[in-house]
């Protein structure tokens, strides 16, 4: 598979038009290592590259990961690696190395495999919706799976062994991507960020650590790795968020309740600004995008499909606009090709977001 | 009191060490006392004395140069990445992990999934927990024997431990 076959198809962390309402997609990944192998940190590009050549030809055979793909990062330019950033698919950090750092994907990105990011091994399960018990069994299986093939470090103490301690244990980070603007209109969301951090959980922006909440979206992931078992991870997470969601849900009603007339005004601006502007900056595109978003869940924007804000959200971002564009776009071009693109796309014809088929 | 070793700085440690039967005592500052070897922080527990482990250890390196002894990290080199070298590093530089692992972690203790080929390693190791819990018991009631009897089956279980699992082939 290439990237620009992963261009047609809808991304596994956004899987068009496959949700509605606060709840966008689930992720968890596994951290594992490979015994008595420096982990990738520390080890030098040669025995990364090693381990690559060593790992690669295994995952692409395993059953689970029919069928599968292997990129090695030293063969993808900067703009492909970025792509696979944008998808969710590999982390920024791997997205600056080259060699002997690598990917394994499943066709459907669905499962994925890093290979020499922080550790030897993150394995990745990704699905739209609240879906977190779903892909601890998918990515689960897809461990044991793995660990009849290789010899994985472990202590019988502390778990598996990780090269940073903060995931040493379960090695496990389960995440859910939510959208929040309900939260956010009412000025209720820093208390709930407040409120996650003292039971454990983190709360992060779209693209990971370190990022703002762009397009008022929010990761909500566990902090600790090492005590619970991973079916309580997964637990207190999905029990938080179906909490999360009722607020939401309770927010975006007030909201309607108290102030239809900012709401209807919010979500017209957004519907206007994405229609006619001839300049927009990724951050821009992606606030007013959850402007359509919450217009459609609350249903007050009925003339948008909730399937073309979807995709625009990820066609919008940098690297996937230059690939489709075929060409490198300095960031002022870019702004232009993205306004572009998204006058286009809502131009086009528009079907009720009622009446849509599974892709 | 002067340090009795560079006769500078203050003596802040103070040492009494058996040497042939005699009673010697040691009066040095911290900077000789970790150039000696004597690890200032840790007092010896009646545990490793009653183990054998606690004839004082001036092998150890002082903490400042530990090294790991597969990938070569020194413990200066994980304070500044804040990552391992390798998975014996845990091993290593074990005496920074306990406020690391309690600042970061619910408990100090996985308990979550298991890979096959380690299950018979973990089920050695939550024997090795549980006997050494009933020594540490044994020895409050000063049950020395029933102490003594426990510290062997826990050295074999150490023992097991460490042996490499039989069965285990490289991948």
């Amino acid at each position: 598979m290439t990237i620009a076959e992963l261009l047609r198809q809808p991304s596994a962390w956004l899987a068009v038009g496959a949700v509605e309402g606060p709840v966008v997609s689930s992720r968890i990944r596994l951290a594992r290592n490979v015994r008595d192998v420096a982990f990738p940190g520390w080890a030098g590009a040669e025995e990364c590259e090693r381990l690559w050549n060593r790992v690669y030809p295994v995952l692409n055979r395993l059953p689970v990961l029919q069928e599968s793909s292997a990129m090695a990062m030293a063969e993808h330019d900067e703009l492909e690696r970025q792509i696979l950033f944008e998808r969710h698919l590999i982390s920024r950090e791997q997205a600056e190395k080259t060699r002997g750092s690598g990917l394994v994907l499943r066709r459907d990105e669905s499962l994925s495999v890093m290979v020499n990011e922080e550790d030897h091994l993150r394995l990745q399960g990704m699905r739209p919706g609240l879906s977190l018990r779903a892909i601890w069994e998918d990515v689960n299986r897809l461990d044991s799976e793995i660990e009849e093939h290789l010899d994985y470090a472990f202590s019988p103490k502390l778990g598996y062994l990780t090269a940073c301690p903060t995931n040493v244990g379960t090695g496990m980070r389960a995440s859910v991507m939510l959208h929040l603007p309900g939260l956010v209109l009412m000025n209720e969301i820093n208390p709930v960020i407040k409120g996650m951090g003292k039971i454990g959980l983190a709360v992060r922006g779209l693209w990971g650590e370190g990022t703002e909440a762009t397009g008022n979206m929010f990761q909500i992931s566990n902090q600790m790795t090492l005590g619970d078992a991973e079916e309580q991870i997964v637990n207190v997470i999905e029990q938080i968020v179906q909490e999360l969601i009722d607020h939401e849900r309770n927010a975006r009603q007030r909201l309607l309740e108290r102030k239809e007339t900012i709401v209807r005004d919010h979500v017209g601006r957004a519907l206007g600004i994405l229609s006619h502007a001839h300049i927009l900056t990724s951050k821009e595109a992606l606030d007013l995008l959850s402007g359509l978003r919450l217009g459609i869940d609350v249903g007050i924007l009925t003339s948008v499909d909730g399937r073309v804000v979807d995709e625009l959200m990820l066609l919008t971002q940098p690297a996937h606009l230059q690939k489709m564009e075929a060409k490198a776009l300095k960031p002022k071009e870019r702004d232009r090709y993205r306004a572009r693109l998204v006058r286009e796309k809502l131009a086009g014809p528009a079907r009720r977001r009622g009446d849509r088929t599974t892709e | 009191m002067q340090c009795e070793q560079c006769k500078e700085r203050e003596a802040t440690v103070h040492l009494t060490q058996v040497v042939d039967g005699a009673v010697k005592k040691l009066h040095l500052c911290e900077e000789c006392a970790v150039k000696s070897g004597f690890d200032v922080h840790d007092p010896l527990s009646i545990t490793d004395l009653l183990l054998g482990m606690g004839i004082q250890k001036p092998a150890d390196p002082p903490a400042s140069e530990r090294t790991c002894p597969r990938c070569h990290m020194r413990r200066t080199d994980f304070k500044k990445t804040g990552r391992f070298g390798c998975a014996d590093c845990y091993e290593a530089f074990a005496e920074e992990l306990p406020p690391l692992l309690k600042a970061m972690h619910r408990s100090d203790h996985h308990t979550g999934k298991v890979p096959r080929r380690e299950s018979a390693r973990v089920q050695a190791s939550a024997e090795l927990a549980s006997l050494q819990q009933k020594m540490d018991k044994a020895i409050a009631s000063e049950n020395f024997e029933e102490a003594a009897r426990l510290r062997d089956s826990i050295l074999a279980c150490r023992r097991k431990l460490n042996e490499p699992e039989e069965g285990r082939t490289a991948p």
